[in-house]
């Protein structure tokens, strides 16, 4: 051991390192510091007494608080249902049409079905129900698959054409161009009949031929002058309101190869109470009938 | 008390000195992975993904969108309503590796699967905007212009039972056939189904001729959080003495 030096500014013993003439003076740690240090050890040590730490052959401490985040969960869930049973309960016991005739579990559905329908609709039918894209707009009195909330429920319920839900909404248009159902010129001849009946500027003789195309292919589902079957999920083709389409060129794409929606299924993945009020929020936005 | 210089001065203790610390370190990280299988749920209904899944999250994962969405859905209340249930280890334990994630940037998609039809994932990949106008994701058309390689997505099964996935010998040969299968419409799936449950066929990306990067993407995101089936979910909690335990 090399023999004890002193700074001879401060008196305090150095490590004897030096660096360019710069020595390490040997101080000991602020007793603060280390009174911290300890204190932190033992903080440490006492938490795996108390909470779940320590591994075992079998398992785990468990600690003595028994603490489990998803107990505190549950205590969580369970304190916030209590605090809405007095609402949940009667959305429970009642149906949608009761619901709405309620006023204050309207209120109360009105604001939670559209915290529902912001997180989980919004995204396709666009915030307030406006649509955009494909997604139909559900603030109007255009209704696909009907606009009362009965029929608004089983759509939410089961979705439309959803993989996953044998009760789900189910409509299949042919594909009378590309299966060669109708021949080219027909497809044509229909394009203009359509083009006509929601007021399009169409070739009158084409037209003419087109409307016997429409009454033996299209009129079962779309009615005899195209006014649509909700039973059917058939949409009306004389309101100028649609879905894919709305020139001629999409027309014919869509009698040649239709292109269908789809819309989630949302039984099992919103509860029961959840979905009765989203109901009542999306015949509140202007369309329900 | 220990004088430093003590360890400073003499090598046989100051490597006695380390051995002793990194021992205490290693065990600490190593001990608890003989015992981990306590911590995973029983439940049933986790299935390895499917060819055209793994290399949608291949795609996921090369893309980068782990930086922004994380895949685990936390034990709180209002993650839970939002999300759906919370994460359980179990339908994890095929992820090699895992996407928990730790980044939201954009929201959490542990439980995106079957939450939007296919047209809408296709659509938002190739441009958010379109559909959520407040946005700020980037786009991903590309994806919808580049075809999987059905050929090479045997291999990555293979590896990943090397690792413990149980992809059978089957799963393996059948691997191709079953990627061009889940995202061609009409195509004969049961098989796949048979394999592979709950898997979403069909036209994923809108274009029925070709089987492209969205496809796997999409079916990708399509399945994520749907295999176990929570409505019969019983979580075990601890300071219960008559715990059920996890159903079936």
């Amino acid at each position: 051991m090399a023999e004890v030096e002193r700074d001879l500014a401060t008196g305090v013993q150095t490590t004897g390192h030096e660096w360019d003439g710069i020595k390490e003076l040997n101080n000991p740690l602020p007793r603060w510091w280390l009174l911290v240090f300890y204190a932190c050890v033992i903080y440490g040590l006492a938490y795996t007494v108390f909470y779940p730490a320590w591994p075992s052959l079998s398992g785990y401490t468990k600690g003595v608080l028994g603490y489990n985040s998803h107990a505190d969960y549950y205590t969580e869930v369970a304190g916030a249902a209590e605090a809405k049973k007095q609402f949940t309960d009667r959305i429970a016991a009642i149906g949608v049409a009761e619901i709405a005739q309620d006023p204050q579990l309207l209120e109360f559905s009105l604001a939670g079905g559209q915290a529902v329908f912001n997180e989980n609709c919004a995204q396709c039918h666009g915030v307030g129900g406006q649509g955009q894209r494909f997604y139909p707009v559900l603030a109007d009195d255009n209704w696909i698959w009907g606009g009362k909330l009965a029929d608004i429920e089983q759509t939410v319920r089961h979705g439309i054409r959803h993989q996953d839900d044998p009760d789900t909404r189910q409509a299949q248009m042919l594909r009378f161009g590309a299966d060669e159902i109708l021949d080219k010129a027909q497809v044509t001849d229909v394009t203009e009949y359509v083009v006509g009946l929601s007021g399009g500027d169409a070739d009158a003789v084409a037209a003419e031929r087109g409307a016997k195309v429409f009454a033996e292919n299209c009129a079962a589902c779309h009615g005899a002058g195209g006014a649509g079957n909700q039973e059917l999920g058939a949409p009306s083709l004389v309101n100028k309101i649609w879905q894919f389409t709305g020139d001629r060129a999409s027309f014919a794409a869509q009698i040649n190869s239709p292109r269908h929606g789809v819309m989630p299924a949302w039984q099992g993945r919103l509860s029961d109470d959840l979905i009765k009020m989203v109901t009542v929020y999306v015949h509140s936005l202007g369309g329900g009938q | 008390m220990i004088k430093h210089e003590r360890f400073e001065t003499n090598s046989i203790v100051l490597l006695v000195g380390i051995l002793l610390t990194v021992a205490i370190g290693g065990l600490v990280e190593i001990v608890p992975l003989f015992t981990i299988g306590e911590t995973i749920e029983k439940v049933e209904g986790v299935r390895p993904l499917s060819p055209l899944e793994l290399a949608g999250r291949n795609i996921y994962i090369a893309e980068g969108c782990y930086n922004c969405h994380s895949q685990q859905v936390r034990p709180f209340r209002d993650e839970v309503e939002r999300y759906g249930h919370y994460n359980l280890a179990a339908e994890s334990i095929y992820d090699h590796p895992f996407q928990w994630g730790s980044k939201r940037t954009g929201p959490d998609l542990a439980r995106v699967g079957g939450k939007y039809s296919n047209d809408w994932q296709a659509a938002h990949l190739i441009d958010p905007r379109s559909v959520v106008p407040e946005s700020i994701m980037p786009t991903y058309p590309h994806l919808a212009r580049q075809d999987v390689e059905p050929a090479e997505i045997g291999a990555d099964l293979h590896a990943l039972s090397i690792v413990g996935v149980p992809y059978s010998e089957e799963m393996i040969a059948e691997a191709a056939a079953d990627m061009v299968a889940q995202a061609t419409p009409d195509a004969d799936t049961e098989a796949l189904l048979r394999r592979y449950p709950k898997a979403a066929i069909g036209d994923l990306d809108g274009d029925p001729t070709r089987v492209t990067k969205m496809d796997a993407l999409v079916a990708y995101l399509q399945s994520l959080g749907r295999m176990v089936d929570f409505t019969t979910y019983r979580p075990e909690l601890a300071g219960e003495a008559t715990t059920e335990g996890s159903q079936p």
